[in-house]
Order: C-alpha cells, then sequence, then structure tokens
C-alpha cells in the first residue's frame, strides 16, 4: 500500500475518516520514519511514542462510536519545543530547562488536542527561538534533509526539518523574527506567520512578547490552511489575542486564484546582498504570478532597511526581561547551590551555566538598550522606527494588495558557517522582519531550486493585518502554477535518507 | 555612540544576573560593540514627531471578571522545583534585603 | 556588617534641635491591598492566611509561556481611589515592567505602571491634631498607580527568623500577584514639627478613604496598607529639597509618625555632625522603634522599565469614569464633618468616637431610633469596655446597633433600669437572643404593683424589728436597710422610691 509519509495532511485526514487507514496506522508510519531517519535529521529532541499512539487510537476510536471527527483527526503533527504540552518535556532548546515537565497545555496545544490532531512530539530549535539556524539548540543542531551537512534554518528548523524528511505532514512553528518563514524557505516547505494576535501566545514560552506568534508548517497550501484554521481564534488567556473571527484561509487556498489581485515587489527587499539563484526564482515566481492574471508592481517601503536594527533592539530588550524568570527557584535547572552561596550567586551561576551565548549576548544587549541613558537612543528610538515601518505597509497596502519579496536572502548555507559571525546571522531575517515589526501576516512558500546550489528558495507574501486569506490566494495559485511546471512537488526532490 | 566599556559590560552582568568569566565578558564587550555600532542606526531616522510604537495593534481595554479560577495545587505548583520544604519553595540564603 | 549593626550605630538629634535648625520634607507611598476576589492578573484566590502556594498558578507563579490578564475590577477601585483623591483619570495609560532580581518575584519583573499612572494630580485633605485643636492639611498626591504584589519568604536558620544571618528561606507565592494600588504624595513640606502627625493623618486618612470606597481591608497588621516613608532635612525652606531616605514598609499609623520623629532625629544629628545623607532604603523595626540601612542604591538601582508588552493599553471610557464619579460614596471626612454637626459634639469627644472606631455603629444606633447621647453614651462606655474585656474591634462585639438602640428605649419608656439594661445587654452577647427574648428569658422587669410590694415590704419589716423601732423612734433614715432588703428580694426589679413610700405609709411615719 501507499508510503503514508508521501501524503498531505488532508489527504490523510480523508483516509482516516473514511476508515481506509486508522489514525494508529498514519501514526505508526510516521514514528516508523522518525526512528529510521531523524538519527541522521535530529528535527525532535522528544518524542512521544505512547501519547501519540494513545491519540491516535482515541480518534479511531471516536471514528467506530460515530462521532464527528475534525479536518485534522488523525493526522500527526511535530510541535514545536516552545511551547507547552502538559508532562511532556518542553525545553525551547535551552539546558536551563532541561526536565522541565509543564503542568499546563499551551492553548494552541490543547486545541490541536481537542482536533483529533496526533503530537508526535517537540521539535529542535534554536535556544528560546534565537538564531536562524538552529545551531543555538543546547541539544545539538538539526540538519536539512536537502543537504545534512546545511542548516535547516531557524529557529524553527527542527519543525521545517521533519516537514522536509517526511517525519510529519504537519508542524507548528513560531515566528518572531522569521523563525517559521525562513526556515520554510530553506527546506523547501510552506510556513505562515500568522496576524499578530491571530493565533493564542497562552502557553509559548516568550521571546519577544511584542513580535511572537505561533503559525503552521506544512508541505503545502492547503495543508497549513486547515492547520491554520485549527489553532487561530480568540483566546481570553491571551490579552493580544483578536476578539474576531479567523479568516477565510481554507476557502482562500481552494480558490487558489489571484485574477485581479494587486502584487507589490518590495524594492528595498531585492537586489543587493540576495543570491543571484535567490533573485532569479523569485523574480520567474513574479512574473508567474502575472501569467496568472495579477496586476505586479513596485512598491517602496523606504523604512524597511531600518527594520533590522530596529528588530535587534526591540527583540532583546523583551528577552531580556522575558528570560528573567529562569533563575532556578520554581522550576528548570539551578546550578551551584552548594548552601554556603546566596541567592543572588546561586541565581548568577544558574544563569550563566544554563544560556547558551546567543541568548546571553541577547539578554546583555537588551539590559543596555533599556537602562537608563540609553534607553531613548536606543529602544526609544527602536519604537519610533517599528512605527515607521507600519506606516510604510499602511501606505503599501493602499496601493496593492500583497507584497512580496524573497523569504531569506540565500540558500541553506553550511553548518557553522555564520555561527561566529552574529551580524551575518541577523541578515537572514531581514526580510521577514518587517512583517512581526508591524504584525502583519506572512507566508513562505517554495518556489523552486536555486541554480548554483540546487537548493530550495522561498517566496514570501506579506498581507494587510487580519487579511491573512490574501497569503493563501495567492500562496496556492502560485503552488500549483509552480508544480504544474514541475511535474511534481518540490519535496520529491529531497535526497533520500 | 560610545563604544562600550568593560565596566559597562560588568555592570550589565550584574543587572541581568548573570555570573560570567572574565573571558566571556571581554569576548561580549567585543560583540556587543560591534552590534551597537549597527543598530545605533535607528536614531537617523527616529525624529521627535514619531511617536513609538510598543505593542503591534492598537487593541486596548482587555479585561478579565474578578471570578475566580481554579488554582494549581500545592503539589503541582511545587513540582518543578529544584528544593522544597514544608509547602513552601526553599531558597538560598538571600542577601539583598529589597522586597 | 549586618543592616542592623549599621543602624544600632545612629546618633540622634533632640527633637527641638532638629525643629530649631532643619525643616523636613516629607513624601509618602502607600501600598493598598485591593481585596478584590482574584488577583490582579490572574484568577487565583487572595484569601488571607491559606495553605502556602495553594493560591497560584502558572501565571503568578511566572511558569514559562503563562500570560496575564487585568482583572477588570482591580483598574475600577484603582479609578474610583483616583476620584476619590481628587486626582485626573488617565484617557489612556500602559502597564510597565519594572525589572529586577529577587526570589519573592516570581517573573523577576513586578508589572507595574510608570510614568502613565492611571490617577494623577490630586489631592487630601487630613486632619492634624494639634496643641491648638485640629488643623486641616491639604497633602497633594503625585499619582495612584495599578501594580502586583510579591510573595512572601520566612527565613530559617540563623537567631531571629529576620533576613540577616540565615541559612536559607522559603518562599509562598500565594500573596504574589494580588492587586495593589500605589498611591504617591508630591513633597510635603511646611509642616515642621507637625510632620510625624501628618504623616500618621494621612496613612489613617487614606486608610477610611478606602474602607469608605469598599476597596480594601486595609488591615495594615495584615500588611494590606504598607507605607513607605520619604524623608529629608534642609536648613532653611528656601534651599533645595535635601537627600532623602527611604523607610520600608511601615505597617502601623503610629509606626509611620514614629519613623518620622526617628528619621527626622537621625538625619539631624547625622548633618549637624557635618555627615550626609545617603540615599538608600531603610527598614522598619516595629520591635525597637527604630531605622536600619537596607540596599544603599551606589549600586546603581536601574530598573529598565518598559511597556509590557503582554498586556494592552487602559484607556478608560470618560463616560465610565463619570459614572464611578457620581457612584462615589460619601467621603470620610465629610462625614464626620456631619455627623458631628448632627451629634453636636466637640472636636474632642468627635476624636475619641474616631480613634474608638465607634463612628458606624453610632451612627447606626441612632438611625434605629435611639437618642443621640444615649447611643454615644452606651457604645464609649459600657460596650468599649466589654470589648475590651474580649479583645475585639467595637463592631465585632456580637450584638447589633437595632439591639442597643432596644435597649436604650426600654430604659426611656422606664421598663428597664440602668442595672438591668446592662444585663440585658450581657445577655444579648452571651447569645440569649434579641434584647426583648433576654428580658423574658431573665424575666426582668420593673415591679411596680403594691401588692407584690407590700408582700415583701411586711417581709422585711418582720425580719427587721430593731430597724424598725429605730424608724419609729423617728430615726427616718434607717428606712433605707429595709428598701434595701426589699429591692434585694426583687432582685433590683423594684421601684425604690415606690418602695419607701409605702413603706414610710405602711408605719404611719411622715416622710
Ligand atoms: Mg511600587
Ligand atoms: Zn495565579
Amino acid at each position: 500500500m501507499t508510503d503514508l509519509t508521501r501524503l498531505t495532511a488532508t489527504a490523510l485526514a480523508a483516509l482516516v475518516a473514511a476508515g481506509e487507514a486508522s489514525a494508529v496506522e498514519v501514526t505508526r508510519a510516521h514514528l516508523d520514519r522518525i526512528s529510521a531517519v531523524d538519527g541522521a535529521v535530529h528535527a525532535f529532541l522528544h518524542v512521544d511514542t505512547e501519547g501519540a499512539l494513545d491519540a491516535a487510537a482515541a480518534v479511531d476510536a471516536d471514528r467506530a462510536a460515530g462521532s464527528p471527527l475534525g479536518p485534522l483527526a488523525g493526522v500527526p503533527l511535530a510541535l514545536k519545543d516552545v511551547l507547552t504540552m502538559e508532562g511532556i518535556p518542553t525545553t525551547c532548546g535551552s539546558r536551563i530547562l532541561e526536565g522541565w515537565r509543564p503542568a499546563y497545555d499551551a492553548t494552541v496545544t490543547q486545541r490541536l488536542k481537542s482536533a483529533g490532531v496526533v503530537i508526535l512530539g517537540k521539535t529542535n530549535m534554536d535556544e528560546f527561538a534565537m538564531g536562524s539556524s538552529t545551531e543555538h539548540s543546547a541539544y545539538g543542531p538539526t540538519h536539512n534533509p536537502w543537504d545534512l551537512a546545511r542548516i535547516p534554518g531557524g529557529s524553527g528548523g527542527g519543525s521545517a526539518a521533519a516537514l522536509a524528511a517526511f517525519e510529519a505532514p504537519l508542524a507548528i512553528g513560531t515566528d518572531t523574527g522569521g523563525s517559521i518563514r525562513q526556515p520554510a524557505a530553506v527546506t523547501g516547505t510552506v510556513g505562515i506567520k500568522p496576524t499578530y494576535g491571530g493565533v493564542s501566545r497562552y502557553g509559548l514560552v516568550a521571546l519577544a512578547s511584542s513580535l511572537d506568534q505561533a503559525g503552521p508548517c506544512a508541505r503545502n497550501v492547503l495543508d497549513a490552511a486547515v492547520l491554520h484554521s485549527v489553532i487561530a481564534g480568540y483566546d481570553p488567556h491571551d490579552s493580544t489575542s483578536i476578539d474576531q473571527p479567523v479568516p477565510p484561509v481554507v476557502e482562500a487556498a481552494r480558490r487558489a486564484d489571484v485574477r485581479g489581485m494587486k502584487v507589490g515587489v518590495v524594492r528595498e527587499l531585492t537586489g543587493d546582498g540576495y543570491q543571484a539563484g535567490v533573485q532569479q526564482r523569485f523574480d520567474e515566481a513574479v512574473a508567474l504570478l502575472e501569467e496568472l492574471g495579477a496586476e505586479v508592481v513596485e512598491v517602496s517601503c523606504p523604512h524597511f532597511p531600518y527594520a533590522l536594527a530596529a528588530y535587534y533592539l526591540i527583540l532583546p530588550s523583551e528577552c531580556s526581561s522575558n528570560l528573567a524568570k529562569f533563575d532556578g527557584m520554581r522550576f528548570g535547572l539551578r546550578a551551584g547551590d552548594d548552601g554556603t552561596r546566596s541567592v543572588e550567586e546561586v541565581m548568577g551561576r544558574t544563569r550563566a551555566t544554563g544560556f547558551g551565548d546567543e541568548a546571553i549576548r541577547r539578554i546583555m544587549l537588551g539590559t543596555y538598550a533599556l537602562s537608563a541613558g540609553y534607553y531613548d537612543a536606543y529602544y526609544g528610538s527602536a519604537q519610533k522606527v517599528r512605527t515607521l515601518v507600519t506606516r510604510d505597509f499602511a501606505a503599501a497596502f493602499e496601493q496593492v494588495d500583497v507584497l512580496v519579496s524573497p523569504t531569506a536572502p540565500t540558500t541553506a548555507f553550511r553548518l557553522g558557517e555564520k555561527l561566529e559571525d552574529p551580524l551575518a546571522m541577523y541578515l537572514n531575517d531581514v526580510a521577514t522582519i518587517p512583517a512581526n515589526l508591524a504584525g502583519t501576516p506572512g507566508l513562505s512558500l517554495p518556489v523552486g531550486l536555486a541554480p548554483e546550489d540546487g537548493l530550495p528558495v522561498g517566496l514570501q507574501v506579506m498581507a494587510p493585518v487580519m487579511a491573512d486569506e490574501r497569503l493563501y490566494r495567492v500562496g496556492a495559485a502560485l503552488e500549483a502554477a509552480l508544480v504544474a511546471r514541475w511535474g511534481a512537488p518540490i519535496l520529491d526532490g529531497v535526497p533520500a535518507l | 555612540m560610545p563604544a562600550i566599556t568593560p565596566d559597562e559590560v560588568a555592570h550589565l552582568a550584574v543587572l541581568a544576573r548573570l555570573d560570567l568569566t572574565p573571558e566571556h565578558l571581554g569576548r561580549l564587550g567585543v560583540e556587543l560593540d560591534v552590534i551597537l555600532q549597527s543598530v545605533a542606526r535607528v536614531a537617523e531616522v527616529a525624529s521627535a514627531d514619531i511617536p513609538p510604537t510598543s505593542h503591534p495593534l492598537p487593541l486596548t481595554n482587555v479585561f478579565r471578571a474578578d471570578v475566580v479560577q481554579p488554582s494549581l495545587t500545592a503539589e503541582q505548583a511545587l513540582s518543578a522545583a529544584p528544593a522544597v520544604e514544608s509547602g513552601r519553595f526553599r531558597v538560598p540564603r538571600i542577601l539583598d534585603e529589597e522586597g | 556588617m549586618t543592616a542592623a549593626g549599621a543602624g544600632a550605630a545612629d546618633a540622634l538629634m533632640p527633637w527641638d534641635d532638629v525643629l530649631a535648625r532643619f525643616d523636613p520634607a516629607l513624601g509618602l507611598e502607600v501600598h493598598v491591598e485591593l481585596s478584590t476576589a482574584t488577583k490582579m492578573f490572574c484568577g487565583c484566590p487572595t484569601e488571607f492566611g491559606a495553605e502556602p502556594n495553594t493560591q497560584t498558578c502558572p501565571t503568578c507563579l511566572a511558569l514559562p509561556g503563562a500570560l496575564p490578564v487585568v482583572n477588570a475590577v482591580a483598574v475600577e477601585s484603582a479609578v474610583r481611589l483616583g476620584l476619590a483623591l481628587n486626582c485626573s483619570i488617565a484617557s489612556w495609560c500602559r502597564f510597565a515592567r519594572k525589572n529586577y532580581f529577587y526570589p519573592d518575584m516570581p517573573k523577576n519583573y513586578q508589572v507595574s505602571q510608570y510614568d502613565e499612572p492611571i490617577a494623577y494630580d490630586g489631592w487630601l485633605d487630613v486632619e492634624v491634631p494639634t496643641p491648638e485643636g485640629p488643623r486641616i492639611h491639604r497633602i497633594a498626591i503625585e499619582r495612584a498607580h495599578m501594580e502586583e504584589d510579591t510573595g512572601k519568604s520566612s527565613h530559617v536558620g540563623g537567631d531571629t527568623g529576620r533576613i540577616q544571618g540565615a541559612d536559607y528561606s522559603l518562599v509562598d507565592y500565594n500573596r504574589a500577584g494580588i492587586p495593589l494600588i500605589e498611591v504617591v504624595t508630591k513633597p510635603i513640606e511646611g509642616i515642621g514639627a507637625l510632620a510625624p502627625e501628618v504623616a500618621r493623618a494621612f496613612a489613617s486618612e487614606l486608610r477610611d478613604l478606602v474602607v469608605a470606597l469598599g476597596i480594601s481591608d486595609a488591615h495594615m497588621h495584615q500588611g494590606s496598607l504598607r507605607a513607605d516613608v520619604n524623608l529629608s532635612l534642609r536648613r532653611t525652606p528656601t534651599d533645595p529639597l535635601g537627600t532623602r531616605s527611604e523607610t520600608k514598609n511601615v505597617n502601623s499609623f503610629r509606626s509611620v509618625a514614629r519613623a518620622v520623629r526617628y528619621e527626622m532625629q537621625r538625619q539631624g544629628a547625622l548633618l549637624e555632625a557635618g555627615g550626609k545623607v545617603v540615599q538608600e532604603t531603610r527598614h522598619w523595626h516595629e520591635d525597637t522603634g527604630i531605622t536600619t540601612s537596607g540596599r544603599s542604591k551606589e549600586e546603581a538601582e536601574d530598573y529598565r522599565y518598559f511597556p509590557e508588552p503582554d498586556l494592552v493599553p487602559v484607556a478608560p471610557d470618560p463616560a465610565w469614569v463619570e459614572e464611578l464619579r457620581a457612584g462615589l460614596p460619601e467621603l470620610p471626612a465629610l462625614r464626620r464633618r456631619r455627623l458631628q454637626q448632627e451629634w453636636d459634639v466637640s472636636d474632642l469627644e468627635m476624636g475619641a468616637v474616631v480613634n474608638a472606631g465607634a463612628l458606624e455603629v453610632i451612627e447606626a444606633t441612632i438611625a434605629d431610633g435611639a437618642d443621640p447621647l444615649a447611643a454615644r453614651r452606651w457604645w464609649m462606655g459600657e460596650l468599649s469596655r466589654l470589648a475590651n474585656e474580649r479583645e475585639v474591634e467595637l463592631g465585632d462585639l456580637a450584638i447589633f446597633p437595632a439591639d442597643v438602640a432596644r435597649v436604650i428605649g426600654l430604659v426611656a419608656e422606664g421598663t428597664l433600669t440602668d442595672t438591668m439594661a446592662r444585663q440585658v445587654v450581657e445577655g444579648v452577647l452571651a447569645g440569649e437572643g434579641s434584647p426583648d427574648d433576654v428580658v423574658a428569658g431573665r424575666g426582668l422587669k420593673v415591679v411596680n404593683d403594691d401588692a407584690s410590694l407590700l408582700a415583701a415590704i411586711d417581709a422585711a419589716v418582720a425580719a427587721n424589728t430593731d430597724v424598725v423601732n429605730k424608724i419609729l423612734a423617728g430615726k427616718v433614715a434607717a428606712a433605707g436597710a429595709i428598701v434595701g432588703a426589699v429591692m434585694k428580694a426583687t432582685r433590683g426589679q423594684a421601684d425604690a422610691a415606690r418602695v419607701r413610700e409605702l413603706l414610710l405609709t405602711k408605719l404611719g411615719v411622715e416622710p
């Protein structure tokens, strides 16, 4: 029979609903795939074999009992290790949380569970989501299934790699500056950062509260849309959650039609600094959109070039405060408590031992940016840039329905290549950061392989706040045309592991 | 922007409760300097007339009714604690008197 | 060097010298713990005295991933207190994070308000007792803002269970996240010798205010009202303000005054000796009545305040604010002045009533129909005595103002003598029911039918022939003994005057 791990989430859900495959079979197939390839990929930090099989069995029981099944019932999913799951280790890729088993479910986790989605385990990530390569995980890097010597992007490299390695058809990521979209781009998968406030942050261990947003990761746009509809929606436990209906993302993905839409190419997010093959595939995709009936214009967002600098002040500032709770007093690692040391010393040792270099770098940077005397020059100015970037978006969306750009300036680079150069690492997010600053939604989908290295290239679609459906409309249309042109989904090109 | 001094770096580590080696502090000094030089450019466009943005969306007045919800049990609350004594979190002796 | 050691060394300048040589400036920061059902940012209950760590959740324990949501009643309370303090109410304000590490603060930042308090620029009139009688002093309010309380640590080992010299500490987070409103005064100047009394008066007026508003239990001993006393001295009122000390967590009205006086004398001695006052946190010691140096602020305090990104701004609707303003209760000062006029009592008497906490009960008793004078006499006299005996607040005595009013009524209509009335009150407190129940149950009532009185008189006469002879011999005064015997026989329920009358007629002696 067919290899269940190669099917789409919607196809798997249909099989389970029709009784042509049991949720347990589907789950077993993916657990087997994980044990076969994850030694090489290292997408998972924890695999919850028992819990997954129990959840699958529960779905099969529901079906047998004739109770209605959700649109993704019985479909396996990989959960980024930054979201809490009751009783399951949640480390955020950090030593400081080693062995912590949360006493509660994140809202996203709880919505997945009640929808009958089967959570296979927790995926690897840069420590506390700080990074673009997953090399900053305390538990070792994740490898890109396209080339195990290369990075899978970050911080959500584990979730993206799990999809590209066919370990799971769906995954959850979180995106603070591109951590869903950039890994999607470099692994040839699809990832969406919903509108800020569109998906609850309750149970998402905060990196930067005003930027973080959880979102769907999948191997195709429709699967992502269905997952989006399952996890999105108002949550009274999150004060920044939007109390409005979820945008009609599934309908939009099914419609897959860009005729009459106005697409803006962001001048400031192309050209210099973008790898030739990335630029080439992007330009081809834009041309294709025009063929599909979209009107394409160039728009300027003059303050986007300042977004990266603003982001690397706002993020460290918020994270220096968000990470203060990791002090070894109530949970997690405690270091150096020999009975003689004071609480101040023990906190200092715990944090110095428990946090990795990048976390410490950003905590220090944020502590500096917020200090009296520097606040106005750094954090204060960064917040003004945030206003300017938001105004740029508003002006652009006066002229066009969506904006497009390459998702990342380059394809997947080699493990270790940028590890010693923080600034070079930060540049990976140059195109994705503006959307986080403005709270607007963004999607990345694969638009081909760069000629020079044969690695996936991602195109980013950006829409106004709470117009997430436009991402899916454009993404699905482009995806259909590209797959038709290629004759097969891009991930069929992933080398056997 | 003034280059960040070793004393400043050491002071930041105290504020951030990070007990770092001199070597690490030295390395951080250099790295922070490079990063700060590059992010300082936000000042170029941040003129006085531009309002700062702290929240991406203009939501206001999100409140909760004053109704008791179930708490964790003491067992659950203490379950992840490194050290516990008589139903409380046990912490090393406190030097600083603030609080 | 322990802080206590540092404190022990402090020299004090005689009070009169301080006043002669220095001008004090006072600043008060009072934390009011709200009596909401739940905490500031989570649904955990706020009851005092629960088992440790039984009133916590992921949010108030700062477990990774948990988020805060603002308690609507806490915001309403803050606006109402702001209005009662004659403040302007912010049309738009944010919460801010105050970042510093401390084990009783789970997040290692406190969610508070920084440069955007919900209420600002107000005033509160307080009544300060002076030798020339009470004086009204208007205290300018800088701001009132919302924030959250910390947990409580107890210190194990060492000597006194104090933090110094302890081996380790134990933390209970039940109190962490309980809503606080911090009220901050502008510098209070030109009060000289009155500084301690002004400070005390402000704290107690604020207590009365939050009680009248019903937003806090305001039990100072339970820490639901905690005052920080900022004090500085300068040579003359025209000099710029001197460096101030900040004495934290003073938790009784009396101590607020004592702390001000102590700091004035300590700083006076220090400055006179050519020393400098360091800006520092000082700790108040209830037992010894001194302050000791805490964390000096040369370890430059840098709280790195920034807008709390997990909470959205608060923008009170002006219409709602006006609704709340219209709904404010009569404020304590006005009410006191009104009642003083209605009862027509002296400032001194009124002061006594207020200090005894008898205002409410007396007002209620009068409302239940009692004569104002009698109501005051009962509550300030017999009932205060009984309350002291039982070591409870007047208001906590097991008798309703309505009961007291009834007792007063029974005396007025002559059904009870004062002696009986006291027995009735005892009965009510003993749980024998309403005053009428007690009267019936104990068979208490004035006996005034002559028949039964004459019977008692005959008995007494027969038993006291010698006394009778004295009376008949003209010693009329001796009649008292017989009357006494009759009163005894009737358990004090007879009308003594009538007994005497009947006795003398019976003996045919001219009264
Ligand atoms: Mg405060
Ligand atoms: Zn709580």
